[in-house]
């Protein structure tokens, strides 16, 4: 865990924002915003940038296909863009907001284990041009999200 | 509370949908419909199927004949609140749930992400996860000829229980270990432990699902072969 920490921090202080020290081993950054299907956004004026979780790619296992969608494509908030292969499964990746995808992570193609390894760096999915920044506000942020992924786990 | 679940029995409701003898890619895509557009819970088994197809199946290739069961489960997160709707999760479910199965009649196991028998394996399966749903489809080797086992290779990517044993000493029929039909029996028992079961036929379905874009379909020869480099992933090709 505290190497885990150390990677958060590495990648906080790349980013510039600060990292929320959890408890926990999924890793939770602070500045983006989080959706309860476990993808991440990070808002930079009209664009969003999208991933999965630390808490996602973690349960999820090894990834080794990333289903990315057409540039140009329209994506809605709750709804399902793309998809992650990992061991025995496919899932969805669902949308945190709306809005055009202007950019995929093709890299993915190659090296989809990004997801896994740094899915807030690296590992991000795709870009889109929002629709509705006012549907930032349903999302979650940095604490909520950290309190909604360890409710989760508690349950199980 | 999910709108499936039975007053004053506490289950959640659930369609048993048993066929015989479907085609595997309608079982596929009826699953994807009923996956993607139907809120109800469904449990589809399918006694054999009329082609024989090569199918990837969990770690590496299977081949599935007509003799192959399928068993396939779909169900609302919010009706199975114990299960996280990750793989590991359902796999543990899953597992309990063939335990059941299996009870005093073989050395059942789930092992890494496979049903065995003792070290060998009789069962693969795959899962396609949605926001709130998921489905749990496993495929049964019922029985298989050594000879048309002897076309596969050796996948790229295997459960370290398997120790480099080709697919002859890998695997295992599982009609050496229990009758058909107590199978089918014993399974739907299973799931009538945990979910009140409504039988429906295939003609009952109605057409009330949602329309939705089919996405499952028949690979071509390229696009299987870019699916041996990703050996974690199901598709049915013929």
């Amino acid at each position: 865990m505290a190497a885990r920490f150390l990677w958060a921090s590495r990648v906080a202080s790349h980013l510039r924002i600060s990292v929320a020290q959890r408890g926990f081993a999924s890793v939770v950054l602070k500045d983006l915003k989080y959706a309860e299907s476990h993808e991440w956004v990070k808002i930079d004026g009209n664009k969003a940038t999208f991933g999965i979780t630390d808490h996602a790619q973690d349960h999820l296992g090894d990834v080794v296909y990333v289903e990315l969608p057409d540039l140009g494509r329209s994506v809605s908030q709750g709804e399902s863009f793309g998809a992650v292969e990992s061991v025995k499964a496919t899932s969805d990746i669902n949308s945190p907001v709306s809005g055009k995808v202007v950019e995929v992570n093709e890299v993915l193609g190659e090296t989809p284990g990004l997801v896994n390894t740094s899915p807030y760096e690296e590992g991000w999915i795709i870009k889109v041009e929002l629709s509705d920044a006012g549907e930032v506000e349903k999302l979650m942020d940095s604490d909520k999200y950290s309190k909604f992924c360890e409710e989760e786990d508690a349950k199980h | 509370m999910s709108v499936n679940r039975v007053k004053n029995l506490g289950l959640p409701l659930m369609n048993l949908v048993k066929l015989r003898g479907t085609p595997i890619l309608q079982q596929l895509l009826l699953e994807e419909r009923l996956l993607r557009s139907s809120s109800d819970n469904w449990c589809i088994v399918n006694d054999g199927t009329n082609l024989l197809t090569l199918s990837w199946v969990c770690l590496g290739t299977v081949i599935v004949d007509e003799n192959t069961l399928f068993v396939s489960l779909i169900c609302n997160r919010n009706d199975v609140p114990d299960v996280q709707p990750y793989p590991r999760s359902v796999m543990a479910w899953s597992g309990s749930l063939y335990s059941e199965v299996f009870n005093g009649i073989a050395d059942f196991q789930l092992r890494e992400n496979d049903y065995v028998f003792g070290d060998r394996k009789f069962g693969g399966n795959a899962q396609s996860i949605t926001r709130n749903r998921w489905i749990h489809h496993t495929s049964f080797l019922w029985d298989y000829s050594v000879s048309n086992m002897a076309y596969l290779k050796l996948p790229s990517r295997v459960p370290q229980y398997r120790l480099e044993r080709d697919h002859t000493d890998f695997v295992c029929k599982m009609k050496d270990y229990i009758e058909r039909s107590v199978f089918i029996e014993k399974t739907i028992k299973a799931v009538g432990t945990q979910f009140m079961l409504k039988e429906l036929s295939l003609d009952e379905i109605d057409d009330s699902c949602r329309e939705h874009v089919e996405t499952t379909r028949l690979l071509t020869l390229d696009e299987l072969k870019e699916t041996t480099t990703r050996s974690e992933s199901i598709a049915q090709a013929v």
